[in-house]
């Protein structure tokens, strides 16, 4: 097992991720698609810190960091989605225009 | 912030001998020794209020003076009778014991100059305190009494106390700052109440006279002042003093005549020398209790005390400063004393014979100073202020009772008038100098000082000694002549006389009182306390004072006899009665008289020579150059200021307001053109972060 199989899998996570996120029109797919490209990223955390040995092991340690505050990122993302779904009965990201200059 | 100091320690430092200022004072005058608590205790520490009370006093009776039940006089009487007690106990530990004190308050600092407000307590200073304090208390209660019913009474007192104050700051003043403020509140004081009965426009133009005669002396004074500070580098007496007494080379040595000069041409003016005496005899247009105090110890001190503050300069022991202006002082002294004398007899206004009698004996002081006789000098300023405040306080005695000035309209007052007569006699023997009484004493010592400088190398003091000799024989003629007038022969006059009430009767007995027994302070042989009181100022290195021990018997025995022929000639040609009055004042000597009568044409020199081609062409080429030449510039300036405004308002309203709405304009266009930048949509958003990371990363990679 070399690192770059690591990297492979974590960089498909995050082009993955990318994609949906930039094409998906649900704001549930979209929130997924985040997570996702959270989850590539502690990929690449994980198989860098073992490459490289590290003694304190903060990669793995900022992992969990990201895991932690992803769950917190999912649990409001999730709450703001049902409210502009309760508001609007529609949970479109290209009809939440409001914002349009 | 508060510094005081002890002269007499500085001194002791300055002298360079390590005993101590009790030492000193042993040295000096036998003084016994000092007593903690007096000489530098709260007695001297507090010894200000001398000059704040009056000032305070002023601004009381400006405010609230018409609303108590004397109109203000109740306070000013207060004052000076503070003053005068304070003074009084200062002259008397001074005599006991010694005062040498300078306290002072730092008020400003400009470079290397501190401006002090502070407050002399020596000698010299103590004596002026107790004159102005004793003085000023028995004049102004005799102002209530010949005031009464004046228009403006409390405004009178005011600047009666607005004028014994300035002379207050003036005598305390430690530095030539304050002595300049003191010197101008004086002078102002002066101008007000010379001018009191404004109505007169006589009387205005009398107090202009004054003021700006004060001037032209008074330029002198500040050009000189400032030489001399800035030669020493500091504007306290003391270290200018201190200068002199070390005799250091420098600046002030370079400068040291011309300092001198323009200092003595300040002394001039308000102590009336010749030939800026001519405000002096114009000042009886005023009220005849500021006559009195003016003449006495306020206003023509301020000159001789001067010359006494800055007398180690004039002395000048070291022989680099200002030793040879004292020759011209002497010569000054010596012509006022003569030459105004004899003015006094040709006189016809009571007021005006005394007047010329102090332009007369102000001369003498003057001529003491010239010298090298400090003591004498003083001495003579002493004893001249009481008998002249009683003369000038009796002369308004009769003026308030015959209801006019001039000697024509009285005669025969001895006998309806017993107090102003007994009175006026005891000032007349003490001005003449007849003994015991003050002037003998004073007049005496000037002569006999006089008499020492010349023998020790001041050739001129000779010629002057001669002058003042013959001086006296002419205040002995023209005074035996005013009482001659006034008080013998039958009455002349229209309104009916009687004698003054008891609130200026008392002040004329006080008077007398001192006027006896001022002299007696320095009796040759028997107490000689006021040499050293004086002596005090500087007490290791001494004054230099020329100052005879005894009395002079060989003078004694010249002037005596001068005195009582100049007393029995006057009372020879004057004493009969005819007639009228102006029979019995008929004597004349052709061409002496009427020189005399017109002043020695000095007034009409000044009137014809400066003041009216002043007026005359001066001012016709200033009126032409400043309605043509200033008014011109001043019109073109205008028109082009206008003209340049305009130019300005179009380029401001084209040009710059142009410019920030083309700016406004602007940064408005762009914004409408990026909002269409912010669509509203996230997932745009997101892919331009991803594009903007991947660009930073690309680049971090090439370079």
């Amino acid at each position: 097992m070399t690192i770059v199989q690591f990297l492979i899998v974590g960089a498909a996570l995050f082009s993955m991720g990318l994609y949906g996120v930039i094409t998906r029109k649900n704001a549930v797919l979209l929130l997924a698609s985040v997570e996702l490209m959270l989850a590539g990223v502690n990929v690449n955390m994980v198989a860098f810190d073992v490459y490289l040995t590290d003694q304190l092991h903060s990669g793995q340690i900022f992992t969990l960091f990201i895991i932690a505050i992803a769950a917190a990122e999912v649990g409001i993302g999730i709450a703001i989605i049902l409210m502009i779904f309760r508001n609007r009965q529609s949970a479109d990201v290209d009809e939440l225009n409001l914002m349009k200059g | 912030m508060y510094r005081l100091l002890t002269l007499a320690s500085q001194v002791v430092l300055a002298a360079g001998e390590e005993g101590a200022a009790e030492g000193g004072h042993e040295a000096e005058g036998g003084h016994e020794a000092i007593v903690p608590g007096i000489t530098d205790g709260p007695l001297v520490e507090w010894a200000w209020l001398i000059v704040v009370v009056p000032i305070i006093a002023v601004f009381i009776i400006l405010f609230w003076g018409k609303k108590l039940p004397f109109k203000g006089w109740e306070v000013a009487e207060g004052a000076l009778g503070f003053v005068a007690l304070y003074g009084t106990v200062l002259m008397y530990f001074n005599a006991t014991q010694g005062i040498v004190y300078e306290g002072a308050i730092e008020i400003a600092r400009i470079g290397d100059y501190h401006l002090e407000w502070g407050w002399m307590v020596d000698g010299l200073s103590i004596m002026m305190y107790f004159l102005v304090g004793v003085v000023g208390l028995l004049v102004f209660t005799y102002a209530k009494g010949y005031m009464k019913g004046d228009v403006r009474f409390t405004w009178f007192f005011v600047s009666f106390s607005l004028f014994a104050g300035g002379m207050l700051v003036l005598v305390a003043a430690p530095n030539l700052i304050q002595l300049i403020v003191g010197w101008e509140l004086v002078g102002v004081s002066s101008y007000l109440l010379i001018a009191h009965y404004w109505e007169d426009f006589a009387n205005v133009d009398a107090g202009n006279k004054a003021f700006m005669v004060n001037k032209v002396a008074d330029a002198g004074l500040f050009l000189g002042a400032i030489i001399m500070a800035v030669s020493v580098g500091s504007f306290n007496f003391a270290d200018i003093i201190d200068v002199v007494v070390h005799g250091e080379e420098g600046m002030l040595s370079q400068y040291a005549f011309w300092t001198g000069l323009l200092i003595f041409i300040g002394a001039m003016g308000k102590s009336a020398q010749f030939p800026l005496h001519v405000w002096l005899p114009d000042a009886m247009a005023g009220p005849t209790p500021v006559s009195a105090l003016m003449h006495a110890a306020t206003m023509v001190t301020a000159g001789v005390y001067l010359l006494g503050r800055l007398f180690p300069f004039y002395i000048d022991e070291a022989g680099i400063f200002g030793g040879d202006v004292r020759d011209i002082i002497i010569v000054i002294g010596g012509l006022t004393l003569f030459l105004t004398g004899f003015i006094a007899i040709v006189q016809d206004d009571i007021k005006k014979v005394l007047a010329y009698s102090t332009v007369s004996q102000l001369g003498y002081m003057v001529a003491a100073m010239g010298a090298g006789a400090y003591t004498a000098g003083l001495f003579h300023l002493f004893t001249h202020a009481f008998f002249k405040a009683l003369l000038f306080l009796a002369a308004g005695s009769v003026i308030h009772a015959v209801h006019s000035n001039n000697m024509s309209d009285m005669g025969g007052l001895r006998k309806k008038m017993p107090i102003t007569f007994w009175t006026f006699i005891a000032g007349t023997l003490a001005l003449i100098g007849i003994f015991p009484f003050a002037g003998f004493f004073s007049k005496d010592e000037i002569l006999a000082s006089m008499k020492y400088s010349g023998q020790h190398g001041q050739d001129v003091a000779n010629f002057i000694l001669i002058l003042g000799i013959a001086g006296a024989f002419i205040t002995a003629f023209y005074m035996t002549r005013a009482v001659a007038l006034t008080f013998f022969g039958e009455y002349k006059g229209h309104a009916t006389p009687h004698e003054s009430p008891k609130m200026m009767a008392y002040p004329l007995i006080g008077l007398g009182f001192f006027a006896v027994t001022a002299g007696w302070i320095n009796f040759p042989g028997v107490y000689t306390g006021f040499t050293t009181w004086l002596a005090t100022r500087v007490p290791l290195t001494g004054m230099g004072d020329h100052h005879a021990d005894g009395l002079d018997w060989a003078l004694v025995l010249i002037v005596t006899p001068t005195v009582l022929a100049g007393v029995a000639i006057g009372w020879w040609l004057y004493g009969k009665d005819k007639a009228t009055q102006a029979e019995r004042d008929t004597f004349r000597i052709p061409v002496l008289w009427p020189l005399f009568e017109n002043l020695y044409y000095i007034d009409d020199f000044y009137m014809n020579g400066i003041v009216r081609p002043t007026m005359g062409p001066i001012a016709r080429i200033v009126l032409w150059w400043d309605m043509n030449v200033i008014d011109g510039i001043v019109n073109v300036v205008g028109a082009g200021s206008l003209g340049v405004a305009k130019v300005v308002r179009t380029v401001d309203s084209n040009v710059v307001d142009g410019l920030y709405n083309e700016i406004g304009a602007g940064v408005d266009g762009l914004g409408s053109s990026l909002r269409r930048s912010f669509t509203g949509r996230i997932q745009q958003y997101a892919a331009f972060s991803f594009i903007g990371v991947v660009v930073i990363a690309v680049l971090f990679i090439i370079l």
